[in-house]
Order: C-alpha cells, then sequence, then structure tokens
C-alpha cells in the first residue's frame, strides 16, 4: 500500500547546519497494516511522515502510494488519499467556522456535486450519525463553532474528518501527546476502532511505549534517520516493554531518549 | 438632519458597504491586509464612467465587476506564486492601477458624465422618482450580499473560509490554499470595483483620487459594523457590514454638517481604523495595570495592619 525506497533527506543543505533527517530509508506497508513507531527525539520519525505526506521533496529515493509513485506529487494532491493528525489539536480543524462546515469541507474531496445552497439535510443526518460515533456529544452541537470545543474533543473531530472518506494511509503524529491521559485513553480507543472499521493502513509515531506495543500488528522504531528495528507477528506478540528498550540500546548502542517516554505497560 | 440629507446618507451607505463587504472577504475571511481596494475602487469608477460615457451604464458595471476581478487576480498572484508579501502586493497593484486608472479615463484626472443615461435615470423610469435611488441601490446591494452568502455557504466559499482560518487544513483536504486566496481577492475586489461603479454613476463624475483611502475607510465601516452587530455567523456578519457603512456615513454627513472641515474625515477614519483594531492590546494593557495597582493597593493594606 506504501512504500518508501531508499528515501534520504537532508535540511539545510550545504550549511554548517545540515542536518540528515532520513538516511536511506527503505519500508513497505501491506494494506490494512498499523505501525507504531517509536524512537530518540529527532530520530526523523516525523519527518517520514512529512516526506509522505508531501511537505517537502525527498532529496533520494522514491515514495509509493498503493502503486503510485508519489515522489514529486505536491503536498495538496497527495491529501485527498493521506489522513494526518498531529499533537496539536488546533491543526486539523478550523475554529471560526461550525463543526458541520469543517465536516462539509473535507466532505466535498469524496463528493462534488455537493448542492450549492450550503449543507443539506441529507448531509447534515450524514455528519451526525458519524459524530454520534464518537460517544462526545458532538451530534447535538452541528452549529457551535469548532474554536470552542476542548482539545480532546477537537483531536476526536479531527480524526473523524480525516477517516470520513477512507485515506489511503493514515499517519498520526502523537496526536494524543498533548491531551490529559483520561482523554487521551479515549482519543486512542477512538483510533483503535476507527482504523479496525475502515481497514485503514496507519501508522502512528507514540512516546507511549506501552501503547506501541499494544496498539496495531507491528513496531517500527527510528533512530538518527533510519529503523532499527521492525518487530510483528509472533515475536512483538510475545515483546514486554523492558524488552523492547533493552532491545533498542542493543541497536543504537543508546539508551532511548525520548524527553516524553511514557513506559506505562498497559 | 433634513430627511433628504438622510436619504442621501443612505444612499451612500449602500454603496460603499460594497467595499465592507469586500473587506470583510479580504480581511476577515481571508485575513489578508488588502491594498488593492484603494485603486480598484477608482478603477471601478473609472470603467463604470467610460461605459456610462459611451451610454451603456449597466455594461460598466459588469466590466467594472470583471476590472475588479482581474486586480485581484494579479494581487493574489504576486503574492502566492510569486511570494510577494501580501502587503507590498497590493501595494504594488495599487500603484500600477493609477496609471491604468489614468488610461481608462484618457488621461483625465476627472471624468464628468453631466446629461448622461445612468442605472439611476433608467430607475427614475419605473420607480417612484424620490425613491428611485434608494430603491435601486437597496435592490443591488440585496442581490450581491444574497449572492455573496450563497457563495461562501458553498463548497468553494467554505474552502475560502477555511484558508484564512487554518491553510493546513485547506491543504489537507486536497485544496490548493494558492487557489482559494486567488478566488477571495478576485470577489473581494470585484465587489470594491463595483462600489466605486455605483459611485461615479451617482456623484456624476469619475476622479483619479476617488480610492485614496478607501481600506481604511472600509475597514472602519467593517470594524464599527462588528462592534455593533457583533461577529457571529455569516448574516450577522454580512448585515454588520450594511449597519457599519449606514453608521460611518452618518458620522461624515453629521460632521460636514457642522463646522468640521471634511479634510479631516479621513483623519478621524484612520483613528477609528487604529483604536478599534488595536482595542483587545490596550483592554489587555489596562487589566494588567488594574491587576498591578489591585496588588499594590492590597500590599499596602497588609503593610498599615503589619
Ligand atoms: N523543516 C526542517 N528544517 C530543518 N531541520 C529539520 C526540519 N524538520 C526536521 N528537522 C531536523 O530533522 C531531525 C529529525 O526531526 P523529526 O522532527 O523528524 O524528529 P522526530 O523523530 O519527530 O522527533 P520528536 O520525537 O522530537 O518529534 C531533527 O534533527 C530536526 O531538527
Ligand atoms: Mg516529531
Amino acid at each position: 500500500m506504501l512504500e518508501l525506497r531508499h528515501v534520504s533527506k537532508t535540511f539545510n543543505k550545504g550549511t554548517p547546519s545540515a542536518k540528515q533527517a532520513l538516511n536511506d530509508l527503505s519500508l513497505h506497508l501491506n494494506a490494512g497494516d498499523f505501525v507504531s513507531i517509536i524512537g530518540s527525539n529527532g530520530a526523523g520519525k516525523s519527518t517520514v511522515f512529512n516526506a509522505i505526506g508531501g511537505s517537502f521533496l525527498v532529496d533520494a529515493g522514491r515514495i509509493f502510494l498503493d502503486g503510485q509513485d508519489v515522489t514529486f506529487l505536491p503536498e495538496h494532491k497527495r491529501a485527498g488519499s493521506i489522513g494526518r493528525l498531529f499533537q496539536d489539536p488546533l491543526r486539523g480543524t478550523a475554529p471560526n467556522m461550525t463543526i458541520e462546515e469543517n465536516l462539509a469541507l473535507v466532505y466535498l474531496r469524496a463528493n462534488k456535486s455537493r448542492s450549492i445552497f450550503g449543507i443539506t439535510n441529507k448531509e447534515r443526518d450524514f455528519f451526525r450519525e458519524k459524530l454520534a460515533t464518537l460517544n462526545l456529544g458532538l451530534e447535538d452541537r452541528l452549529k457551535s463553532k469548532v474554536g470552542l470545543l476542548s482539545g480532546g474533543q477537537r483531536q476526536a473531530l479531527t480524526l473523524l474528518m480525516a477517516t470520513m472518506i477512507t485515506p489511503k494511509v493514515l499517519l498520526l503524529d502523537e496526536h494524543t501527546a498533548a491531551l490529559d491521559p483520561a482523554t487521551a485513553d479515549k482519543v486512542l480507543e477512538l483510533t483503535r476502532r476507527i482504523v479496525a472499521d475502515g481497514h485503514i493502513t496507519t501508522m502512528m509515531i507514540t512516546h507511549n511505549i506501552g501503547s506501541a506495543l499494544a496498539l496495531g500488528n507491528r513496531t517500527i522504531m527510528m533512530n538518527e534517520g533510519q529503523i532499527i528495528l521492525d518487530v510483528s507477528g509472533e515475536e512483538r506478540a510475545r515483546l514486554t516493554v523492558p524488552e523492547l528498550l533493552e532491545l533498542f540500546r542493543e541497536k543504537s548502542h543508546t539508551a532511548l531518549d525520548d524527553d516524553r517516554i511514557l513506559l506505562r505497560a498497559d | 438632519m433634513t430627511l433628504t440629507l438622510f436619504q442621501g446618507t443612505m444612499e451612500q451607505a449602500l454603496i460603499y458597504s460594497l467595499v465592507a463587504v469586500g473587506l470583510f472577504i479580504s480581511f476577515r475571511i481571508l485575513n489578508i491586509a488588502d491594498l488593492t481596494v484603494d485603486g480598484g475602487f477608482t478603477l471601478g469608477c473609472a470603467t463604470s464612467a467610460v461605459a456610462t460615457l459611451a451610454g451603456h451604464p449597466f455594461l460598466g458595471l459588469l466590466l467594472a465587476l470583471f476590472a475588479g476581478a482581474l486586480a485581484g487576480l494579479v494581487t493574489a498572484v504576486l503574492q502566492t506564486k510569486l511570494k510577494v508579501q501580501p502587503i507590498l502586493a497590493g501595494i504594488i497593484t495599487m500603484t500600477a492601477l493609477y496609471s491604468i486608472n489614468l488610461m481608462i479615463m484618457q488621461n483625465r484626472a476627472n471624468l464628468p458624465l453631466l446629461k448622461c443615461d445612468t442605472i439611476y435615470t433608467w430607475a427614475a423610469g419605473w420607480l417612484p422618482a424620490n425613491l428611485c435611488k434608494l430603491l435601486l441601490l437597496a435592490l443591488i446591494v440585496a442581490l450581491v450580499l444574497l449572492g455573496v452568502f450563497i457563495f461562501l455557504r458553498s463548497g468553494l466559499g467554505l474552502s475560502v473560509r477555511a484558508t484564512g482560518d487554518n491553510p493546513d487544513l485547506v491543504r489537507s483536504s486536497s485544496i490548493n490554499p494558492s487557489h482559494t486566496i486567488t478566488i477571495g481577492l478576485c470577489v473581494a475586489n470585484a465587489l470594491v470595483a463595483l462600489s466605486g461603479a455605483l459611485l461615479a454613476q451617482y456623484q456624476l463624475f469619475s476622479e483619479i483620487t476617488t480610492g485614496t483611502g478607501m481600506v481604511v475607510i472600509g475597514l472602519a465601516s467593517l470594524i464599527m459594523g462588528e462592534a455593533i452587530v457583533g461577529r457571529g455567523g455569516l448574516i450577522r456578519c454580512l448585515l454588520g457590514t450594511l449597519v457599519g457603512s449606514a453608521v460611518y456615513r452618518l458620522i461624515i454627513a453629521i460632521a460636514i454638517t457642522s463646522s468640521l472641515q471634511p479634510s479631516n474625515l479621513k483623519l478621524i477614519s484612520a483613528i477609528i481604523v487604529a483604536v478599534s483594531i488595536s482595542w483587545p492590546a490596550i483592554r489587555e494593557k489596562l487589566a494588567v495595570h488594574k491587576l498591578k495597582k489591585a496588588a499594590m493597593q492590597a500590599a499596602r493594606e497588609e503593610d498599615s495592619h503589619a
């Protein structure tokens, strides 16, 4: 479904502050894979997502999405097949627009033949039905401005928006990191359900080692722009959090250096 | 204030309200301070005047809409494709428009339209004579507001609105924000030029300096309208432009009838805009000042008790 072939990226090339963020990285995801990604600060995790999403062009290598070479496709043209969530809940929604307007905005990309007279009642019912699945009572607040919602509610709404038209790949960059633990758990559970229901190919960066192992079918560790560990199946099922950390130390010859790391093994 | 003067003031308020609507789109929705407006307003005046002189007042309005949109397009291309800073992009277009407007007006700084057929003389043919201008303008402005309302709620309009709010989101809904900025600026400047076009036929002349300071005047109206009507939904915002424009024109009418020099009006507009835009910052300073004072007061009282 998603393939990165020998991708490299150096920021500020040719200057003293040059930084190789991706170093000949290759990765292949099968349809329906749910991969969790962990690694030290600055390992290049977000950079992988930015490369896939098209925030910049990579220096070398190729990126394929569902068989199509997207290496040089501009960001907004890839966006139709990629759903993205960021740590900052403010990034995924338009605060001065209402919940239904936000939903309508993404709904556009599948449904070009919308009525010119704004949102139809049929669409409104559809939005209400979708919002009800979040269990946050947002289905009764279609006309509320999104800026009035809490961080958790906004992130849940963003998740809904990113997956309303099933994306070919869903990229979650620490999307629960800015939420309080209870809300984070709720959004994580929501993520698990939406991804499972839609069989969405997903990559999730997390600093919660526990959820990295608990969610999905595969875990990747990154260090200095490379993948240093890739576990799935039986091997992953048997791994515990301490074992995973030990593995990281072995492979990278340093301890996992993540200032936001959470070692909860839940 | 006499009834005739009041009626005239309301007629002007209707004409200038379109500038406020244009600025609502560029300044509020797209979050861009678009200085194209000063040149675009005169562009509308000039186009409409020339067409009216040639005997085509309605064509003049259409041409003005089109010319205004084109001016917006130039600013948008400078800004999105050529990466000129938004303010500078507007200034560049505005400066270029000065020469273009003169060209359209056949190199004359003033183009009188005496004894020409205008949309207003046309309206006098079937509307009550003393109300014909007011009614015609009300009709045109109502149609424009309806059109803008429908546009802003359509799919395309939603993307334009999201652009100023969160461009990342627009990009991630697979729409190029450059396109939505371009569409927004075209619509905004088309409306501004239409306002100029209506004015030229109303005052029966077009002058090269008519648009000078129009950005500030439009912003003053927009902001005053928001202060009075509030910044709720779309309908409220659009009504606000009408109310703000009416209040602004009333202030001017009063200023003119009183001893105030008309030349002071731009100073007053500038002060209104400066104060209203900086109001949140001023309010915050005042609040901090109050808190400090209260804290110091409390400390003093504690000292005196001790
Ligand atoms: N746009 C950019 N310009 C310059 N350097 C960048 C840019 N984006 C990332 N980098 C650098 O690339 C390296 C990898 O950054 P990246 O954001 O991918 O790390 P990360 O693994 O997501 O880390 P974290 O866990 O802290 O989010 C870092 O050294 C970072 O400073
Ligand atoms: Mg990161």
